[in-house]
């Protein structure tokens, strides 16, 4: 029992090696920087330069936050400051089940809904022109989808702020939201970031509805109608020519193998605040 | 009004706003889902396996997809319930409280819930090669049991922890060994919460894509054996989608539609059975 | 003795639920004195205080039915700007709770937030206040520094401090020196006694013993009842209801 313990306690370590063990051809031949930051993904001409995809990544992950952080802060300040226990009863299994629905399914919502709406009426809008497939499109369906893990940590951590200290502000004559914005939110900071940070590493990794709607183009995007190739996009879609070509797979598998250690160190970051922030209350 | 309760109202009002829009995504994809697959659902889509490929056929049904999710997600759940439930009565029964190995692996199962499925099939695949296994149902089921051990074993190990102290000593008292103290009292006391977890986990492998893309591969026909492809729902989907011709797209939509309809029916037995196991537990 | 009254009670209700917390309840409480109000715990003590300033029915499944006259205005009347009144009444609760800032900005936090911009103003104040409660000296060369820094007892004095910065009418206190070691009891004490020259002071407590040291006036509440109310030296002292001479006696032997 104890060894199964401890060997499930190591599936990370054993995660990391082994892709590492996988990905050690390309190392052998070419320097990590270089892998890292060139912009050429010539994969018959055996040039591998993953930063078109970083970048995709990067923007893709931005966009969806800079769209899912403030509504989701609002909605979880709602739900857990203003709303009365029967409206949360009843929201709180819709969020759980927006997290249930399959990434393929948010897929092909974003195909049917979104990435119309951007080719005919929100680029148009800006005088641009866009296929729909773009940086936007990902973000929106992304954001949607990490709505209810920010969503959840972050009720979480409003409510651990001790009603006292609310009572406190609101005895001195502060209204809700006074009271909300100077003590609330600032006792309940380490927390929000993690609960920013859990969503952000979520972002980072999801592949297969933003494969779906974000173009894949292996350019850095310079705008958020240009279409982008994400990190897990790539590994995805190559499954099938990667045994074909030397050195695919063992570059799609560094590829695995950063986004693993990327997420990895979000992950552990917001892990140790939460802890210390529950650590803090009791 | 003075500006403070403006305030007030303005950002009330946002709130609102931000919950309604929270809110009404759902609706609009399940609507969406709901509107465009409906049309396209029949009998035979659920009774028939893909006649003339997958990408081109435009008649016959997804049985095959169907049948290999329950059977990849099914068995990734029995191979991941069998850990988890070791593990969990382990840390639970065994292990000390707080104990150094404990924490680590609660912590480690945490940090492995984060990680993106995608690197469970690219993980998936590295194990594969490395047992010289082909493209397989036994290949996704490790993959898929790899990734929803985490949310299962946390799952099943907050259920556990919330058994009353007293139980354990209870059992104890009366002769019973550790074992079996572990397997019939707090097994049998924390069980609806177990099963809950166990949906929530099944639920979670049979709508993954991005892990089985590697494993498992694809097959019009119902897989006959570990050894053997087997397709799955969300890579139908996907698939379908792909192509250009408007009748398989609308069959994606069918599946999407099955699919989903899977997930709701999983998500409410689970909600059924956390009210009853809140309603059971010794407090 | 003549009493002036402050806060008048007028058939009070309160409903967590179905559970009846408060049951008519109608006392006045006297301006300028210190009113304390005693029974066992769980009697609707705190739920009585926080009716004065409306922190009772800021909660879910709260129902609050009856009237509460502060200055001759319901407060439960739905047209009263809720802030008003709280403005109107500092509270001090069980264990100080500072507010996530500095000890300077919880001072001034109050003022801030009813419009105060000015430094020097704020400045003055956060003195006055500081000086008021005795914490002036302790912590002048540390003003920004976090408030949680603070030792217990004087976290509660800056409670105070934080509370008359608004500059209230009423003080409500919810049995304020309870996680306190028995000095800094004795200094929160000793600023009641010389603030209710100026200010009304409510003050819960289960220490029948700080009821004797500080109260001009005792409410004595018993499972959601008042059984009994009047000046300090005729509740205290020679109780006429059977239910308060046994209460008190009971504690103090």
């Amino acid at each position: 029992m104890m060894l199964l313990t401890i060997f499930s306690g190591l599936i990370v370590f054993l995660m990391a090696f082994g892709l590492y063990q996988r990905s050690r051809p390309i190392l052998a031949i070419k320097p990590l920087t270089e892998l890292l930051f060139s912009t050429s993904w010539h994969p018959l001409r055996g040039e591998f330069g993953f930063f078109p995809f970083i970048m995709g990544t990067l923007w893709v992950t931005g966009v969806a936050l800079a769209i899912a952080v403030p509504l989701c802060l609002l909605t979880a300040i709602y739900l857990s400051q203003y709303a009365h226990r029967r409206v949360r009863e009843w929201t709180n299994p819709l969020i759980d089940l927006l997290a249930g629905i399959p990434s393929v399914v948010y897929g092909m919502w974003g195909i049917l809904i979104i990435v119309p709406l951007i080719k005919n009426h929100i680029a148009p809008f800006f005088g641009i022109f866009s296929t729909g497939y773009s940086v936007i499109a990902g973000s929106i369906v992304l954001a949607i989808m990490i709505f209810p893990i920010i969503i959840h940590v972050a009720v979480e951590v409003f409510r651990s702020v001790p009603y006292e200290v609310s009572e406190a502000s609101l005895a001195l004559g502060a209204t809700k939201w006074q009271t909300v914005k100077h003590v609330v939110i600032r006792k309940a900071m380490p927390g929000v970031i993690a609960a920013i940070v859990l969503g952000l590493s979520r972002a980072f990794g999801e592949t297969m509805a933003v494969l779906m709607v974000a173009g894949n183009v292996a350019k850095v995007p310079s705008s958020v109608f240009d279409p982008a190739y994400p990190l897990p996009a790539l590994i995805a879609n190559n499954y099938g020519e990667m045994l074909s070509v030397p050195l695919y797979d063992s570059a799609l598998l560094l590829a695995s193998l950063v986004l693993l250690l990327v997420v990895l160190f979000f992950n552990i970051i917001s892990r140790v605040i939460l802890i210390r922030v529950e650590r803090s209350i009791q | 009004m003075s500006r403070r309760n403006i305030e007030e109202n303005v950002f009330k009002g946002l709130m609102v706003v931000s919950t309604l829009i929270i809110l009404s995504t759902l609706v609009l994809i399940l609507a969406t889902v709901t509107v465009k697959g409906l049309p396209a659902l029949n009998l035979a889509m659920i009774t028939q396996t893909p006649k003339g490929g997958y990408y081109l056929g435009k008649e016959g049904g997804v049985l095959n997809a169907i049948v290999g999710s329950l059977y990849l997600a099914g068995g990734a759940t029995l191979l991941a319930i069998s850990i988890s439930l070791v593990v969990v009565l382990y840390l639970n029964v065994y292990a000390k409280k707080d104990s150094h190995l404990a924490a680590f692996t609660r912590f480690s199962f945490d940090v492995l819930w984060g990680i993106p499925s995608i690197v469970y099939g690219a993980f998936g695949f590295t194990i594969m090669i490395f047992f010289g296994l082909r493209t397989s149902l036994l290949a996704g089921i490790i993959a898929v049991s790899l990734l929803i051990l985490p949310i299962m074993s946390r799952a099943m190990d907050e259920v556990i922890r919330m058994v009353p102290e007293e139980l354990f000593d209870a059992s104890y008292a009366l002769g019973a060994t550790r074992l079996e103290t572990a397997f019939k009292v707090i097994a049998r006391q924390a069980l609806p919460g177990i099963l809950t977890a166990v949906l929530v986990a099944f639920g979670r492998g049979i709508g993954d894509a991005a892990s089985v893309i590697f494993t498992a591969g694809f097959t019009d026909s119902i897989p006959y054996s570990l050894f053997r492809p087997a397709a799955t729902l969300p890579l139908a989907i996907f698939f379908q989608l792909g192509t250009p011709i408007p009748e398989v797209q609308d069959r994606a939509y069918a599946s999407a539609l099955i699919l989903t309809v899977i997930i709701l029916i999983i998500s409410v037995v689970s909600r059924i059975l956390t009210k009853k196991f809140t309603k059971h537990i010794v407090k | 003795m003549e009493f002036k009254t402050h806060i008048s009670v007028q058939n009070l209700d309160v409903f967590y639920g179905t559970e009846r917390a408060l049951k008519d309840i109608t006392v006045d409480i006297p301006d300028k004195k210190i009113t304390v109000i005693i029974g066992p715990s769980g009697c609707g003590k705190t739920t009585l205080l926080k009716s004065f300033n409306r922190l009772v029915d800021s909660m879910d499944e709260v129902k609050v039915s009856g009237k509460v006259f502060l200055d001759g205005e319901n407060i439960f009347d739905p047209k009263v700007e809720i802030t008003h009144i709280r403005k109107k009444m500092g509270l001090l609760s069980q264990k100080p709770f500072p507010l996530p800032m500095s000890i300077y900005d919880n001072v001034a936090y109050g003022p801030r937030i009813h419009g105060i911009r000015d430094k020097k103003e704020l400045g003055r104040i956060v003195e006055h206040y500081l000086k008021q409660s005795s914490l002036w000296d302790e912590v002048k060369d540390r003003l920004h520094a976090p408030a949680s820094r603070l030792s217990l007892g004087q976290q509660q004095r800056l409670c105070l401090a934080r509370g008359l910065a608004v500059e209230p009418e009423i003080i409500l206190g919810d049995e304020p020196t309870s996680a306190l070691d028995p000095k800094s009891s004795q200094r929160i004490e000793q600023r009641f006694l010389e603030l209710k020259r100026e200010y009304t002071i409510v003050i819960v407590t289960h220490i029948l013993r700080q009821a004797m040291r500080l109260a001009d006036y005792v409410v004595f509440l018993y499972l959601g009842e008042l059984i009994e109310h009047g000046p300090a030296e005729d509740i205290l002292v020679d109780p006429k209801e059977e239910m308060t001479k046994e209460y008190i006696k009971g504690i103090i032997s």
